[in-house]
């Protein structure tokens, strides 16, 4: 195969084909009565009061921020530490500098108190 | 060459001949060998799977003093077939409010993305799906996916508890995503390339990777466990708050794909810290008989999900807010320290002979770690004696 | 036709429809899961292009973390916002025709280069160490290589004041 991503489709492809499989057996073999105290939502026996789209803690998207920069680095790195060995000292120097800078980033979020779970 | 030598190549020239015999294309040929060879991997995994079921049941069992499943079948063995019945005849229930497209695709796509991974996976010498130049950050990618699932099983499901594990089980998993990844640069820059291919033959004369850094192997499993989900990182779950979390709504074969989902991710996992530290399908004579090394690889992922088992079934669960710290204050920065000294010291010793480089690297272990100890153990000690000064 | 071709036109088919199901969708999440789809129709692009790590790159960044941080940032906002707002305003017709403009003049554009329909050539040794190697060379990208870790703190501190403020 020239190209790998050939065999990764048809991997992705058929991954995706066989857990439906067992689903379609299930629509076919298994009962279908449905009735609204059935379907109603599970809250423990409750009642459901309200929307299920409520308002989430700012917090969550904090995180995905911190978490996305860090992401973006860390991809950044991939390619450095895979020339490593072929490459002159001071490139390995160039990729400490570049997490020496990112590491500070987050000793200055720390310092914020951004990490804290309020 | 011989069927027990390379028995993938064996068996594709033999297939071959018949389909070009049959006055067919070479290359079409190609393409759907290539397609039985796929079909017949995934439906394998799939059955290794069910017996997982069955693995974790008795596991577990035995962790907690007791029998684990005994009726069905010698040891029973069998136990998961009545499962697997019972879970297809079951009525399959779509809540009232549910968003049916996306309810119905994201147990799918929560099992396939585990399936994905296995097209890299090198299960021996000569047998493995595709030598992936970027197999590393397609796990990282095949992790997206499966985040992406949760997140759709949580908010289709139009229940509160659902959104709630599901938003903890996101923010779990994309934060430890951070560590995870950094953790798998350190067998980059040890191997100089990011295939898992060349990342088992790098450690093919018993220089695991397990010895030249332990502690990117104990961050791995760590980061890894915390990706699962899995205890003490199950908040997503939590039956005594959220009930089931993302999965709450799930009913019959929807909510055992999600389980054989998690089951496999587990073992996958297992054999990643195998392909990544424990030196892959290595060991005696598996050069020459790859069907050897596939059993070696598969003994050493049962051990990668037995270590994941015996945390999973020993450590409580953890609060939200100490999960998150673990994570940015305590297992980022550390990653990233020893990222740095794993790259120094590699850059350093990389010329010198093994018997220099292995004990080497092994010190620059034990060094951060020994620097992270002091400086948890400084901190305590400032925090009590803040305490007492109270 | 090669197979790639074929595999191309499907993946930019693909990528357009959900793209358009971007806009069009009233949903905020459904418009969240098809941009995820639009970008994972980048991907396979990437794929066909030999550029193994653009494309893991895009799933990895993309989908794993900025379609993340929209899902969390459509359920900081309030369901009536969607259900009460018109999606879209009067001048609506004006924009979607200097989009058709700028589109068909980018196409124009595109099919008046030489390379246009050529054959694109074989990738010769391992572009992932190339690319590795260009990366921290001093003679092609290591300025925007430290650069970019520069703009990432810069993104850092932005964050951190963004949310202070409340």
């Amino acid at each position: 195969m020239e190209n790998p991503w050939i065999y990764i489709g048809l991997f992705v492809l058929i991954g995706v084909i066989i857990p439906i499989v067992p689903l379609a057996a299930s629509a076919i073999l298994a009962p279908h009565k449905p009735n609204p105290i059935k379907q109603s939502t599970y809250e423990c026996g409750m009642e459901t009061v309200g929307d299920n789209w409520v308002q989430f803690k700012s917090q969550y998207y904090i995180f995905a921020l911190a978490f996305l920069i860090f992401d973006v680095e860390t991809v950044f790195l991939f390619p450095w530490a895979l020339a490593l060995n072929q490459t002159p000292l001071f490139v390995t120097a160039e990729g400490v500098i570049f997490i020496l800078i990112l590491l500070a980033g987050l000793y200055f979020v720390w310092q914020k108190r951004m990490l804290e779970w309020v | 060459m011989n069927f027990w030598t390379d028995p993938i190549h064996v068996i594709y020239q033999g297939l071959m001949q018949t389909f070009t015999g049959w006055g067919m294309a070479a290359d079409v040929a190609g393409i759907i060998i290539n397609l039985l060879g796929i079909v017949l991997m995934i439906t394998a995994i799939m059955v290794l799977d069910i017996f997982l079921v069955w693995i974790e049941r008795k596991v577990v069992a035995r962790f907690q003093d007791r029998l684990g499943p005994n009726r069905v079948g010698p040891w029973g063995i069998f136990q998961p077939f009545p499962d697997i019945i019972k879970l297809v005849l079951k009525e399959d229930i779509t809540p009232a409010g549910a968003d049916k497209w996306v309810f119905n695709l994201a147990p799918i796509l929560s099992l396939a993305s585990v399936i994905f991974l296995w097209a890299v996976v090198p299960l021996a010498s000569r047998i493995y799906g595709v030598d992936l130049n970027v197999a590393l950050l397609y796990l990282v990618a095949s992790g997206s996916i499966g985040t992406l699932s949760i997140i759709m099983a949580g908010w289709s499901s139009n229940n509160k508890y659902a959104l709630v594990g599901a938003y903890r089980m996101v923010a779990n998993m994309v934060s430890y995503e951070v560590p995870l990844a950094a953790s798998l640069l350190i067998p980059t820059i040890l191997s100089g390339s990011m295939s898992l291919t060349n990342i088992v033959n790098q450690q093919a004369h018993g220089v695991w990777f397990f010895l030249v850094s332990p502690l990117g192997a104990l961050l791995f499993l760590v980061a890894a466990i915390a990706e699962l989900g899995r205890s003490p990182f199950d908040l997503n779950e939590g039956e005594s708050e959220i009930v089931a979390g993302f999965h709450i709504e799930y009913t019959g074969m929807k909510f055992g794909l999600f389980y054989a989902g998690e089951l496999l991710h587990a073992f996958t996992f297992g054999g990643f810290v195998a392909a990544l530290f424990f030196g892959g399908w290595h060991g005696p004579w598996a050069e020459a008989y790859p069907l050897l090394g596939a059993f070696y690889f598969i003994a050493k992922a049962m051990f990668g999900y037995w270590l994941i088992m015996w945390i999973k079934y020993t450590v409580p669960r953890i609060r939200i807010d100490h999960m998150l710290a673990f994570n940015w204050k305590f297992l980022t920065p550390l990653a990233f320290a020893l990222l740095i000294v794993t790259a120094l010291a590699h850059r350093f010793l990389m010329d010198f002979p093994a018997w220099v480089y292995v004990p080497g690297m092994f010190l620059s272990n034990v060094l951060v770690a020994w620097a992270t100890l002091e400086i948890l153990r400084g901190n305590a000690r400032r925090e009590r004696l803040a305490a007492e000064a109270h | 036709m090669t197979a790639e071709q074929i595999i191309f036109y499907i993946a930019t088919g693909f990528i357009l429809v959900s793209a358009l199901m971007v806009v069009t969708t009233r949903n905020l999440i459904h418009a969240a899961l098809w941009l995820v789809a639009t970008l994972f129709g980048v991907a396979v692009v990437y794929a066909t292009l030999d550029a193994s790590f653009l494309a893991v790159v895009q799933v990895v960044v993309y989908i794993g973390a900025i379609a993340i941080m929209f899902v969390f940032a459509v359920m900081l906002t309030k369901r009536n916002l969607l259900d009460h707002v018109p999606q879209t305003n009067a001048n609506w017709p004006w924009a979607a025709g200097i989009a058709a403009l700028v589109g068909a003049g980018l196409l124009y554009t595109a099919s008046q280069l030489t390379t246009f329909g050529a054959q694109r050539p074989a990738l010769s040794g391992d572009s992932l160490m190339n690319l590795g190697k260009a990366l921290v060379s001093p003679d092609a990208f290591v300025l925007p290589f430290e650069a970019a870790s520069i703009l990432l703190l810069a993104a850092l501190v932005g964050a951190v004041y963004l949310v202070n403020k409340r």
